[in-house]
């Protein structure tokens, strides 16, 4: 699951690109979108109608959260904004809980999970190979939203410069809240895909993946999206090789937590972090 | 004529620290405005007023005639105020073209957006070599031929200039202000360019404002100023040669 994992660190970059700010409450967003997506989905629709509303209920998501608290705080806060991401995480699970039940809930996947076994060696299942191409979809999209468009443009001069963009006439506010709806849907995207996957939707259940994640952005340097995909596919095969020797799935979260704590201690910065260009 | 943008009474200043003290002057269509005086004398903290980056505390600013006070700053260039920042303010991450592209975006005529480009091309004939390259590997003189190019790229009507010849050498500098005398009569451009460098400024200025401690205690003719001497000496103490 090495896809989703990139899939969700590139939700994470896109806001500390953006923002600075390592958003901890889009693991609960991304949730939260999927629940939406789904009580939708499941009566019209089914999962694929999902995976196209839960990108746009995590956008709405993501853009209130920044509108309502996170520009509340001022530009300067970042350790605030953090603590306020976890603060909007515990308020959305709350909620979760209330409106949609503590009990898991299956999110049935559209296309058989069944690995395929070609020519006698077992390779992927239908629906990884489904989340694989929706991932690889994804990226070259963003690639050519960010390399190609106008916004793309607006988005990339407001978080480098905002002083001088505003100069240049762009609504510097208006690209932030943009960014962090753009990252939440990116993050709800991830959540349809990965869900089916494992016992379903639950207000926590995205946690995990966050904390993947994370782990895969930070070895990757938060700063940069190539570093989140390489990121993403390495933790997945740390995971896959770990659990896979020891056959204990127990160890992964150690693991990740190992290689977490590693990448901080040894290289801080992430693996593929440029130098830092920054101004006013 | 009517001035095109016109200052009156203007204090502002950082955090409750007055710095700009009731500033008042014009600047006419087509004219060439230096802003002079010695560090300190409020020069940049003016300019980051006009293009509202810093909130007036009193006063008034009025570009074309319209109030600017509940104009946010993203929207001042949309009338015609364009401000190159000091320290060239070049987006160095992105490319000599996307800086460019950026200093247009917000134009709808996107052809006219193309034919500005190829005008700061042919104008600065150095960026049209090295349009893809990151803006981090321009020179000096490079990045502030970009940072003037891509306020050019908006069609302003008064550009707002801060010490461009900051780190210069003598002959870009000389370059740079020949560059702005040709847009002046071609394009009836006006120009608030804000100086230490008194020599390269008043060789184009028609007018000279000269500040101290956040206060204007001049406003003369160019001409005066390069011709009288005691003058000079009696506000700065020294003429800097």
């Amino acid at each position: 699951m090495g896809a989703v994992y990139t899939t969700f660190a590139l939700s994470l970059v896109l806001i500390w690109r953006a923002a600075r700010i390592v958003n901890f409450a889009q693991a609960a967003i991304s949730v939260a979108a999927a629940d939406v997506a789904w009580a939708v989905g499941s009566r019209v629709g089914g999962w694929w109608l999902g995976l196209l509303l839960a990108p746009l209920a995590g956008a709405l998501l993501g853009g209130l959260m920044e509108r309502l608290v996170i520009r509340r705080l001022g530009p300067e806060r970042h350790l605030d904004a953090i603590i306020a991401a976890i603060g909007v995480t515990m308020v959305v699970q709350a909620v979760l809980g209330m409106v949609f039940g503590l009990q898991y809930r299956p999110l049935p996947a559209p296309v058989s999970q069944t690995v395929l076994t070609v020519g006698g060696v077992p390779t992927l299942s239908p629906y990884k190979l489904l989340v694989l191409g929706a991932v690889v979809l994804l990226g070259v999209g963003l690639a050519l939203l960010f390399s190609r468009t106008a916004v793309g443009l607006r988005l990339r001069a407001s978080a480098l410069a905002p002083e001088v963009s505003r100069l240049l006439g762009v609504e510097v506010e208006r690209m932030t809240t943009l960014a962090w709806g753009l990252s939440a849907a990116v993050g709800a995207f991830a959540a349809m895909l990965v869900l089916p996957t494992g016992p379903g939707l639950h207000p926590t259940a995205m946690d995990g993946v966050f904390l993947t994640a994370f782990t895969a952005a930070v070895l990757g340097g938060l700063d940069s999206p190539v570093g989140a995909v390489a990121g993403g596919f390495a933790v997945g095969l740390v995971l896959n090789y770990v659990t896979g020797y020891t056959d204990e799935p127990n160890l992964a979260p150690v693991a990740l937590l190992g290689l977490l704590l590693a990448v901080l201690l040894v290289r801080p910065s992430g693996v593929f972090a440029g130098p830092t260009i920054r101004r006013s | 004529m009517a001035a095109l943008l016109s200052v009156q009474g203007v204090c502002a200043g950082y955090r409750g620290v007055p710095v700009l003290r009731d500033v008042t002057f014009d600047v006419a269509p087509g004219s060439v405005v230096a802003v002079l005086g010695p560090n300190g004398a409020g020069k940049t903290t003016l300019l980051r007023t006009l293009s509202g980056l810093l909130p007036l505390t009193a006063g008034t600013v009025r570009f074309d005639g319209q109030d600017l006070a509940a104009v946010p700053v993203a929207r001042r260039v949309r009338l015609g105020l364009a401000h190159v920042p000091e320290g060239r303010g070049v987006v160095e991450e992105l490319t000599v073209a996307e800086n460019l592209r950026l200093g247009g975006l917000w134009r709808r005529d996107r052809a006219e957006v193309a034919r500005a480009m190829a005008q700061v091309y042919e104008l600065f004939e150095p960026l049209a070599r090295r349009r893809e390259q990151p803006a981090h590997q321009l020179s000096g003189g490079e990045r502030q031929m970009l940072a003037l190019g891509r306020a050019l790229v908006a069609r302003p009507r008064l550009l707002m200039l801060d010490e461009p010849s900051l780190g210069l050498a003598p002959r870009v500098v000389a370059q740079l202000m020949a560059v702005l005398a040709t847009l002046r009569s071609s394009t009836g451009l006006a120009v608030l360019l804000v100086e230490q460098n008194v020599r390269s400024a008043l060789s184009i200025a028609d007018t000279a404002v000269v500040m101290s401690l956040g206060e204007v205690v001049a406003v003369r003719p160019a001409e005066e100023l390069r011709a009288d001497d005691t003058l000079r000496r009696a506000w700065w103490g020294f003429w800097p040669s």
